[in-house]
C-alpha cells in the first residue's frame, strides 16, 4: 500500500491535466458549430424588422464585427472568468438563465436520481435474489422496457392515468401561478422545493412537490433500468461468496442475509456508476422539461434554439459541456480512491 | 457544410473496396456461431427478429397495408377525418388532431424510421470504422487527437450533440427533394452521436490485434500497410460491428424519435414521423384522448426492443468470451458462471 500509493497523487495530476485539452477542444467544437449556424445571430435575434444600423450597432456592441479569432480568444477568455455571454432576445446574461432554469433542472434531476435508486435498487435485489424465476423475467422486462420507451411517452402515459383518468396530480409546470409567484418573490437558493421550505410555507412545498412528482418519476424510470441490471447481476455475484453461506448456516433469517450481507457489499459498485448516468440524465431531461412544461435549462435550450438566439444557445451549451467534462473528471478520481488498479494502467 | 461531411465517407469507400473478398469472410465466418444458436438465445433471437421483421414489412409494403396515405385528411367522398376521433371501423387507431389516420401514420412512420436508421448506421461505420482502423494501426499524435476528440463527442449528452446538429442541418439538403432532405439531415444527425462508438471499439481491437504474430508476419513479409490493414487487421476486428450497428439502430431510433418531439426531426409534411406524432398528441393527453399517443409510442417501444434483443443476442452468440458451451447440460458449475458473465454486460 505504501508503494502504491505513491503513484496516486500522479494519476491524479495526469487526470487533471487532461481537462485542459477536453475542455479546449469541447469550447472550440461549440464555437465553430454556433459559427457554421445558418443566418446571422444579431439579426435573427432581434427579428427581420429592425432597422439596419440598429443591427450594426448591436453586432459592434457584442463584438461580432471583429475578426473570428478576437471572438474566439474573447469567448474562450470569457468562459475561464465564468462569463457565458449574454442572452440576445431578453435582457439577460447565460448566468442568469444557469441560476433560475439550472436550479429547476437540479430540482428535477434530484427527484429523477432518487426515484432510480429507489427503483433500481429494491428491484435489483428483489430479481437477484429470485433469479431465474418469473420474478426475474418479469423485472428484467421491467429494465428492457424503460430503455425501450422514449421518456416523453412514458410521460404521457402518465400523464393519460394520473392527470386525465385519475385526476390525481397536476399535468405541467413547477408550480401553480400564486405559489409560483411568492416563490420567486422569496427566492433564496431558486430551487423551489428548497425555498419553501427556507420560508416555512408548508403549501407552496406541498404544491411544489405534487407537481414534481410527475417529471421525476418520468425521469427516473429511464435511468433506473441501468441500475436494476448492476444491482442483480451484482446481488446474484454476492450471494454466491462463502460468507453468505457461513450467515446461512448460522441460522440468520434469508430476508437478513439478502439485505444485510449481500445488498450491502453489491452497492458498492452502483456508487460510481450514479456519476455515469450524468449523460443520460441530461438528454432524458431536455425531454421530461419538453413533456411537463418544467422550466428548466434544457427547457430553456430549446426555447432559444428556437428563438435563434445563437449566443444564449452557445452558453448553454458550453455549461453543459463543462458540467460534462467535470462529472467525468469527479468519476475517474472517486474510482482512483476506491480501485487502486486504475491508478496502473 | 455538406462537401465537408461526404468527403471521409467517399475516400473510405473507396479504401474498403479494395479489401472486399477479406471483409465477406471475416463476416461469414464472425457470423457463423448463429446458425448454431440454441435455447433461450436463439428464441430472443427470434422474437427480436420477427418484431423487427414485422416493421420491414410496413416499411417496404407501406402503400399497400396502409388504408389511407400518411398525410391524407379527406376520405374518398371529399368529407374531412374527424380531428382527434376515437378508433373506429373505418380508422382503427383513431384519428390525430391533424386529421390524419394514426395506423397510417403507424405503417409510414415505420418507412421513415428504418430509412433513417439504416443511413445512420450505415454512414457511421463507413466513417468511425475506417477511422479507428488507421487511428488504431499508426497510432502517433493523429490517433491520440482523434481519440480526444471522440472521447470528447462520447462523453457529451447524446441527444443535445443531435440536436445542435439538426439544428445546423435545418434545410441544408434540399436538392434531395423535399421528401428525402428531412431523413437525410435526421440521420447525419444521428450519425455524429454514434461515429465515436465505431471508432473507440474498433481503434481498441486494431491496438490489440496490431501485435498478433500473424499482423507482424504480413509486414516482415513486405505487405503493403493497406493489405495488412485490410486483409489481416480489417477481418479480425469486423466482428464487433453487427452486434455495436444493431444496438445503433435501437438507440438511433430513439435519438429520432426524440429530435421529432423537440421540433428537429423530420417535418409533417415530408413522411410521417412517430416522436412528432407524440408531440403533437402531448396537449390532449390531459384531455384523455389516449390513441392519439398510445399507438405511435408503442411502434417505438416495439421496433427498439426488436433491435435490442436481436443486438443482445447477437452479442451472447458473437463474442466467445460470452458463448456458452453448446454440449453441456450436465456441467452445470459451468453454465451458472457463463451465464452471469454474460449478464455482467447486458
Amino acid at each position: 500500500m505504501s508503494r502504491s500509493s505513491g503513484s496516486l497523487p500522479r494519476y491524479l495530476l495526469t487526470r487533471l491535466l487532461l481537462v485542459i485539452p477536453m475542455v479546449w477542444i469541447l469550447l472550440t467544437v461549440v464555437f465553430v458549430l454556433m459559427r457554421v449556424a445558418p443566418g446571422d445571430p444579431v439579426q435573427a435575434s432581434l427579428g427581420g424588422r429592425v432597422p439596419h444600423a440598429v443591427i450594426e450597432q448591436k453586432r459592434h456592441e457584442l463584438g461580432f464585427d471583429k475578426p473570428l479569432i478576437v471572438q474566439y480568444g474573447r469567448y474562450v477568455g470569457g468562459v475561464l472568468h465564468g462569463d457565458f455571454g449574454q442572452v440576445l432576445s431578453e435582457n439577460r446574461s447565460v448566468t442568469n438563465v444557469l441560476a433560475h432554469e439550472g436550479a429547476a433542472t437540479l430540482e428535477l434531476s434530484a427527484a429523477a436520481m432518487f426515484v432510480a435508486l429507489v427503483l433500481g435498487l429494491s428491484i435489483g435485489v428483489l430479481i437477484g435474489r429470485f433469479r431465474d424465476t418469473p420474478i426475474d423475467v418479469i423485472g428484467r422486462l421491467f429494465g428492457i422496457l424503460t430503455y425501450a420507451a422514449p421518456v416523453f411517452w412514458v410521460g404521457i402515459l402518465l400523464q393519460l392515468l394520473f392527470v386525465a383518468k385519475l385526476g390525481w396530480l397536476p399535468s405541467s409546470g413547477q408550480a401553480d401561478v400564486l405559489q409560483n409567484i411568492d416563490l420567486s418573490q422569496h427566492a433564496h437558493t431558486n430551487i423551489y422545493l428548497v425555498d419553501a421550505l427556507i420560508n416555512g410555507s408548508w403549501g407552496d412545498f406541498r404544491n411544489v412537490l405534487v407537481h414534481l412528482i410527475l417529471p421525476g418519476v418520468t425521469l427516473g424510470l429511464l435511468v433506473c433500468g441501468v441500475f436494476i441490471r448492476l444491482v442483480r447481476v451484482n446481488v446474484i455475484q454476492t450471494l454466491k461468496h462463502d460468507y453468505i453461506e457461513a450467515a446461512r448456516a448460522r441460522g440468520i433469517s434469508e430476508t437478513r442475509v439478502v439485505l444485510r450481507h449481500a445488498f450491502r457489499n453489491a452497492l458498492v459498485p452502483v456508487v460510481t456508476v450514479v456519476g455515469l448516468q450524468a449523460a443520460l440524465l441530461m438528454s432524458g431531461a431536455v425531454l421530461t422539461e419538453a413533456t411537463f412544461n418544467w422550466p428548466g435549462i434544457g427547457h430553456a435550450l430549446i426555447f432559444y434554439l428556437n428563438q435563434r438566439d445563437y449566443v444564449a444557445v452557445q452558453g448553454i451549451v458550453t455549461v453543459f459541456a463543462l458540467i460534462v467534462v467535470g462529472v467525468s473528471l469527479v468519476i475517474d478520481i472517486v474510482t482512483a480512491l476506491i480501485d487502486p488498479r486504475v491508478r496502473y494502467s | 457544410m455538406t462537401s465537408e461531411f461526404m468527403t471521409p465517407t467517399a475516400a473510405t469507400a473507396e479504401t474498403t473496396r479494395g479489401v472486399r473478398r477479406g471483409r465477406f469472410a471475416g463476416l461469414r465466418r464472425a457470423l457463423a456461431p448463429v446458425g448454431e444458436a440454441r435455447g433461450l438465445p436463439k428464441w430472443v433471437l427470434y422474437i427480436g427478429g420477427v418484431l423487427v421483421l414485422v416493421f420491414v414489412v410496413f416499411a417496404i409494403f407501406a402503400p399497400w397495408i396502409s388504408p389511407y396515405r400518411f398525410d391524407q385528411y379527406l376520405d374518398s367522398h371529399g368529407h374531412r377525418f374527424p380531428k382527434s376521433g376515437p378508433p373506429s371501423s373505418v380508422h382503427w387507431f383513431g384519428t390525430n388532431i391533424m386529421s390524419t389516420d394514426v395506423f397510417s401514420h403507424i405503417v409510414y412512420g415505420s418507412r421513415t424510421a428504418l430509412e433513417v436508421i439504416v443511413i445512420a448506421v450505415v454512414i457511421s461505420m463507413l466513417v468511425g470504422v475506417p477511422l479507428g482502423l488507421f487511428s488504431g494501426y499508426y497510432g502517433g499524435p493523429l490517433d491520440r487527437l482523434l481519440v480526444l476528440v471522440m472521447d470528447a463527442m462520447f462523453a457529451f449528452p447524446s441527444l443535445l450533440l443531435a440536436i445542435l446538429v439538426a439544428f445546423l442541418l435545418r434545410g441544408k439538403f434540399g436538392f434531395l427533394g423535399a421528401s428525402f432532405s428531412g431523413i437525410m439531415s435526421a440521420a447525419i444527425s444521428i450519425t455524429v452521436v454514434y461515429i465515436p462508438q465505431y471508432f473507440r471499439v474498433i481503434r481498441n481491437s486494431v491496438i490489440s490485434v496490431r501485435e498478433e504474430p500473424y499482423v507482424e508476419a504480413a509486414r516482415v513479409l513486405g505487405a503493403k500497410p493497406r493489405t495488412v490493414i485490410g486483409r489481416y487487421v480489417f477481418g479480425n476486428v469486423v466482428q464487433n460491428v453487427p452486434v455495436i450497428g444493431t444496438l445503433n439502430a435501437a438507440d438511433a431510433l430513439l435519438t429520432l424519435a426524440g429530435l421529432g418531439f423537440l421540433g428537429y426531426g423530420v417535418q409533417p409534411t415530408e413522411a410521417a414521423e412517430w416522436g412528432y406524432d407524440l408531440q403533437r398528441a402531448l396537449g390532449e393527453a390531459s384531455g384523455g384522448i389516449w390513441w392519439t399517443s398510445v399507438y405511435p409510442g408503442l411502434a417505438i417501444v416495439l421496433l427498439v426492443t426488436g433491435l435490442t434483443l436481436v443486438g443482445e443476442s447477437l452479442n451472447d452468440l458473437l463474442n466467445p468470451v460470452l458463448r456458452r458451451p453448446q454440449l453441456l447440460p450436465v456441467n452445470i458449475v459451468d453454465d451458472v458462471e457463463g451465464e452471469v458473465t454474460s449478464a455482467d454486460t447486458h
